[in-house]
């Protein structure tokens, strides 16, 4: 049976009393006999959520989630397979539940253009879906050419596995193949980007890989920043870890990136003054919304989606909620758990909305774990709220990563609770 | 006639019980409550409603008294945590006796 009973919905909502039925928004909106549509472009982290827990809050709604994939294979723990450690299956995330279990109406179709006037989204068919309120969630696309010599094309040759799938095959395959004392070039771009301590915990697994498999082989980190996430806590483990197999190069003693010829396996730094050959090189591009985001005039000049950050909603275009990556998110990184979370809390404007009572006040959190070595875990988090200034901005006081002092038993829990997570977080986006 | 008109009365006199003209659906609208708001972050590592798959402990089936305990303890650094305290930090104690009362709620009816 799809939805959830009444019971269930006023148990979700919490036993608000008598007088908070009447605490309407300055603008009520009158629900139409005819069930409210939301349309969800998107069904990755955030997408999958929203459709999910919009059809949680309440069963009344007609939720329709288009995605162009059959199914997705989560970026968060995708470094697991360089390391030895998963496999492709283990990311792999379906559809079944939300369309069986919440009764969402999961749609395998492309989005080619969003009417933010008609309020219609167009499909790659053809065909066009009306809605009442939009959801985009199109995650990332990759600014081609910001890196001269770096374009689609270059992909191929020098993966960027920054979306989960074919490119983490592609680099897995190559770093097997890579010799004994051969050399992992990995170029991470600067901020913002898709999940920060992503390529440091990529960077650990390649070594974990190498000091089982291949101990000879180096690491070079040729980053277009200074400083990343976690980086106290990366640094001394690797140190403690993989003696001697990583350099980091900050962006600015010669890290950054000039130049790339992906024929030729090889990186310029330094004004294209500097060469540095690969066996296995990795760029993570500079980055932007997912494409239909852009195209549909949701986006701004450095291709994000500005948003009220209270529902979502953008602020280029009204009745449309831009969530995840796509998002600017205050302080919020862009991450996997952001996404959810945001979803969730738009989820419940949107329900809001529609019947009448007041957005509720929005609660953000978010735990990036990194897995540096199998029984060696670490974890950044975050509570965030909306300031005075309706801008999401992290609690003084509150979050921070693990301890630098922390013992073994500290870093295996972390490993373990690092796995958990993802057991939780894709039953909570997709189960 | 008499029948209708005894009808309009009980609709006008019901409307005149509330602030301005409302749809049905409005009516029984509730706020979703700060607790509740709080417990869906929770989901995210624990478990959809508290239901853990994973590593993480359960949060179903503890009361409602025993969970704000814990997380006034996390805040104030008097029960070890990898995790929890640097998340129990931020938020009021209100806040912590809220989302542990949600989840009490949760396990008394049933779930």
């Amino acid at each position: 049976m799809a939805g959830i009973t009444r019971r269930e919905f006023v148990k979700l909502v919490g036993a608000g009393g008598a007088t908070s039925a009447l605490a309407l928004s300055g603008c009520a909106s009158f629900s139409k006999k005819s069930a409210q549509r939301v349309v969800v472009i998107g069904g990755g982290f955030g997408g999958a959520t929203c459709a999910k827990y919009l059809r949680m809050y309440d069963s009344s709604l007609n939720v329709t989630m288009i995605e162009q994939n059959a199914t997705y294979h989560t970026c968060p723990t995708s470094n697991l397979v360089f390391g030895g450690l998963k496999k492709m299956a283990g990311l792999e995330q379906n559809y079944k539940a939300l369309s069986s279990k919440h009764g969402v109406n999961v749609v395998q179709e492309r989005v080619t253009a969003i009417d933010g006037k008609k309020r219609t989204v167009t499909l790659s068919s053809g065909k066009t879906v009306e809605y009442d309120r939009l959801v985009v969630s199109p995650g990332i696309d990759f600014k081609w050419g910001a890196i001269e010599g770096y374009d689609e094309a270059a992909s191929q040759l020098m993966p960027h596995a920054w979306k989960a799938g074919p490119q983490t095959e592609l680099l897995h395959k190559q770093l097997l193949a890579m010799p004994d004392g051969g050399t992992f070039i990995m170029c991470p771009p600067g901020m913002p980007f898709r999940c920060p301590p992503g390529p440091y915990e990529r960077a650990s697994m390649v070594a974990h890989y190498f000091k089982t498999n291949k101990p000879k082989s180096k690491i070079l980190i040729l980053d277009a920043k200074d400083e990343f996430a976690k980086q106290g806590l990366f640094m001394n483990a690797w140190k403690e870890l993989y003696p001697g197999m990583i350099e980091f190069v900050a962006g600015s003693k010669g890290g950054k990136v000039h130049h790339v010829d992906a024929k030729t396996n090889t990186v310029y730094t330094e004004e294209g003054l500097t060469t540095h050959k690969g066996d296995v090189v990795n760029i993570i591009p500079p980055q932007k919304a997912g494409m239909i985001a852009l195209s549909s005039g949701l986006g701004n000049d450095a291709g994000w989606c500005p948003v009220d950050q209270h529902t979502f909603e953008s602020k280029l275009v009204p009745g449309v909620h831009v969530i995840g990556d796509a998002a600017v998110a205050g302080a919020m990184p862009k991450s996997g758990h952001t996404a959810n979370n945001i979803a969730k809390m738009t989820a419940a404007a949107i329900v809001s909305q529609f019947n009448g009572a007041k957005s509720p006040i929005p609660s953000h959190v978010n735990t990036c774990y990194s897995l540096v070595a199998p029984d060696y875990g670490i974890s950044v988090a975050a509570v965030y709220r909306l300031g005075e200034d309706g801008v999401l901005a992290g609690i003084k006081g509150a979050g921070g990563v693990s301890p630098a002092d922390a013992d073994k038993l500290f870093r295996k829990q972390e490993a373990d609770y690092g796995h958990g997570w993802y057991d939780n977080i894709t039953a909570d986006s997709w189960g | 006639m008499a029948k209708t008109l005894k009808y309009e009365k009980v609709i006008v006199s019901a409307l005149m019980g509330f602030a301005g003209l409302l749809s049905a659906a409005a009516v029984q609208a509730e706020e979703i409550s700060r607790g509740s708001v709080i417990a869906a972050t929770c989901y995210t590592c624990h478990g959809t409603f508290g239901n853990s798959t994973g590593s993480m402990p359960t949060l179903a089936g503890i009361t409602g008294n025993r969970m704000k305990t814990m997380l006034m303890e996390f805040k104030g650094k008097k029960r070890a945590s990898t995790v929890m305290a640097r998340h129990a930090s931020g938020y009021s104690d209100e806040e912590l006796a809220d989302v542990a009362n949600y989840f009490g709620k949760l396990q008394k009816r049933g779930d």
